[in-house]
């Protein structure tokens, strides 16, 4: 895959936008930063399919901010809306109907409760059947559109709005982030990437990568939430460059199954700094420290770059435990 | 002419290739399957030029089939009972696109408990959610009726999608002659799709967008309400086109020795021919029976059932079907057709049977219309029959007392 890039630094990033300025999304949301991003690389010919989501409520009619094609579908079966799409884009160029000109990327986009729940079984279809789409996870790690309950890509320790922490349930969520990742590269998905929006160089060339490939490719695109995580809007990118600095999100990819990291970090910096940014952290800090919890989930961060870096031939210096 | 001898089955998958259908996304449940089965060899075989995918679920097929129609691609697929059900959530979502696309339903029974033959709760579970529904009494309707559904779904008057529903084994697995319409002559009648607005590299649009308001959502529902009841009369004007070129005549609803008929049995789906029967003994025995066959069942025909029940003595309903604590589905809608009418009948008998293919007697099927004639002669208010022999329960209670040892 040692292909030459179009994109050698940040400042190659296209200045084409297809996503207007001004929509009804949150201010810092990391989900439509991720699309905009992701736009800029596949260029205008695309079909977006959507499953329910935060998404699905930044085009209300008669408005959309997107200079492509939208088709919302329901929350389980986007990307059998993006089988049927296709499908039909091929039978009907196929037959001389449409010219190859009208050709379009189509790319299903929704949040992580369609990606890791309610849609894994149309998912598991799409993917079996190789079929030739992209698929754009914006992971804010809850459904944010209904208020930010638990969904499996929670990961443990936060607390939502069905996993509330409380004195019988101190740790909130205590279910691990489930991995989207490997169900997807067990399945045999050419192509799967996670992304974040702090390493925008990172991101343009696995998005440029993966459409040098056919078949199903997903993307997990680390999406801070400043309404469903709390924190202020204007740290959103901050969080998620904290987040792959200490190694909560690695940053990755997997080709015909060979995974890769794409970034690695020297030295993690502790769990703990990423953690005490968001209010849904909390109380694992306050009104005393969880040391135990805060542990836990340093050491599950700590057991990943070790068998990763094993795999890879590639060594992290990792924090102690915060009672070290 | 003759015809050939196909099951309902195989006029429905022949019909597809007629219509020549660009994308089939199939999933298998009985008595549906062998459309699909069908279909799926003619692909492989080269001898129909369609896309062929089986899909992971109902859901997913729906999902695939109004999303590849929104894309420009004239779409057929076929399900029954339970895989309906599963599907109906897009079911509301493709009549929201107006996404022109058919559904062929093969109407089973619905679990629990589960039962393989039909009653038709399955396809009026999908009654509400914006679908044309044509209902066919033989493997000739599902054949011609599947031709006429595309003609009339495309049509950009009405632009919604269709099922086109047939009754699982009485004639999924039954073979009549059906007589298959030329395929130059099919062309001429049912020309290329012409999708509006479809998804577009040239010309993106976005479609089942949200809207926030309420006064957005009626403008909606309001627009698809008109385009189903303008089906009415597009479906008529294609019909008569039909009948020019086929030989073949269809209305929304069929009339049988209605002339004089005094009491009518209003019916749909195969168990018709049952209540044909019923009247020619009636009549023998000098009963001014009749009948009236629900062909178009949405839109419903108001005006010709009104038209063609007012001036009975009594109507009666059977419904293959029940709406727990409410009664049968087809009696509400046939009551509200004839409240407004001056001379309607004096009674209306509501008869729930057949359910999950429950034979149906002769003595059975008479006895609705004894009911109808002792109503009128007697004055009294019809009280709702529900169709079901003593043999048949003591059947039952002795298979429970054998399985529970008591026998």
């Amino acid at each position: 895959m040692a292909t030459a890039t179009r994109f050698r630094t940040l400042k190659d990033m296209p200045k084409e936008d297809y996503l207007s300025p001004g929509n009804t999304l949150c201010a810092g949301c990391g989900g439509i930063l991720a699309l905009r991003i992701f736009h800029k690389v596949l260029g205008p010919k695309v079909a977006w399919v959507n499953a329910a989501g935060c998404m699905t409520v930044s085009m209300s009619y008669p408005l959309s901010p997107l200079k492509s094609n939208w088709l919302y579908t329901a929350f389980a079966s986007a990307p059998a809306g993006a089988q049927g799409v296709r499908d039909a884009l091929d039978v009907l160029m196929a037959k001389g109907k449409l010219p190859a000109s009208e050709d379009l990327k189509v790319v299903v986009v929704s949040g992580d409760g369609a990606a890791y729940d309610i849609g894994l079984q149309s998912t598991s279809g799409a993917i079996d059947r190789r079929l030739d789409f992209y698929y754009l996870c914006y992971d804010n790690e809850a459904y944010g559109n209904t208020g930010f309950q638990m969904s499996t890509s929670t990961p443990y320790g936060s607390s939502t709005k069905t996993t509330p922490a409380t004195a019988a349930y101190p740790l909130g969520n205590t279910a691990r982030k489930k991995d989207l990742f490997e169900v997807w590269r067990a399945m045999k998905a050419p192509y799967v990437a996670t992304l974040a929006n702090s390493h925008g160089l990172d991101f343009l060339r696995k998005v440029e990568r993966g459409s040098e490939i056919k078949g199903p490719r997903l993307y997990i695109a680390f999406a801070a939430c400043p309404t469903g995580w709390g924190f202020d809007t204007r740290n959103s990118v901050e969080i998620e460059k904290l987040a792959v600095q200490t190694g909560v999100w690695p940053l990755k990819e997997s080709v015909n199954g060979a995974v890769r990291h794409t970034f690695v970090p020297r030295a993690l910096i502790p769990v703990s700094d990423y953690l005490k940014t968001q209010e849904r952290f909390n109380h694992l800090f306050e009104p005393s420290e969880k040391t135990e919890a805060i542990d836990a989930i340093q050491e599950s961060v700590n057991v990943y770059w070790k068998e990763a870096g094993a795999r890879e031939g590639f060594e992290v210096k990792l924090p102690g435990s915060s009672s070290r | 002419m003759k015809g050939r001898l196909l099951t309902g089955n195989a006029a429905a998958a022949a019909a597809a290739r007629l219509a020549r259908v660009d994308y089939v996304p199939a999933y298998p449940i009985t008595p549906q399957t062998e459309i699909i089965e069908t279909i799926a060899d003619w692909v492989r075989e080269g001898t129909m030029d369609s896309k062929f995918v089986q899909l992971e679920s109902e859901h997913s097929m729906m999902t695939a089939a109004g999303a590849a129609s929104l894309a420009g691609a004239r779409v057929f697929t076929a399900t029954s009972s339970q895989g309906l059900l599963y599907a109906l959530e897009m079911l509301y979502n493709v009549s929201g696109w107006r996404a022109p696309m058919l559904l062929v339903n093969v109407s089973r029974g619905l679990a629990a408990p589960i039962v393989l033959e039909p009653d038709h709760n399955d396809v009026l579970a999908a009654r509400d959610s914006g679908f044309l529904q044509l209902h066919s009494e033989t493997c000739q309707e599902v054949a011609d009726l599947v031709l006429l559904a595309y003609r009339v779904a495309e049509d950009k008057r009405v632009s919604l999608p269709a099922i086109v529903n047939l009754d699982g084994f009485y004639l999924s697995f039954t073979r009549e002659p059906v007589v298959l319409p030329d395929q130059g002559k099919v062309d001429q009648f049912l020309p290329p799709y012409e999708p509006v607005s479809p998804l577009s590299a040239s010309r993106p649009v976005a479609r089942g967008s949200a809207v926030m308001e309420g006064f957005v959502y009626s403008y909606f529902r309001y627009n698809l309400h008109a385009a189903a009841l303008r089906a009415k009369n597009v479906f008529n004007e294609a019909a008569g086109e039909y009948e020019q070129l086929f030989g073949r005549e269809y209305g929304p609803v069929e009339g049988y020795m209605l002339d004089d008929a005094e009491y009518v049995l209003v019916m749909s789906n195969s168990f018709t021919a049952l209540g044909r029967q019923a009247v020619k003994r009636m009549r023998e025995r000098g009963v001014h029976a009749g009948l009236l066959k629900l062909r178009m069942v949405r839109p419903f025909p108001t005006e010709e059932v009104a038209a063609l029940l007012r001036g009975r003595k009594v109507v009666g309903v059977f419904d293959q079907n029940l709406s727990p604590g409410l009664g049968g589905i087809f009696y509400s809608e046939v009551a509200g057709a004839l409240y407004h009418v001056k001379n309607r009948p004096k009674a209306i008998l509501p008869a729930v049977g057949a359910l999950g293919g429950k034979q149906i007697t002769a003595k059975e099927m008479d006895s609705v219309f004894e009911e109808m004639v002792r109503i009128d002669r007697d004055g009294v208010t019809p009280s709702p029959m529900f169709l079901m022999r003593d043999d048949e329960l003591a059947r039952v209670r002795k298979a429970v007392a054998i399985a529970e040892g008591r026998s």
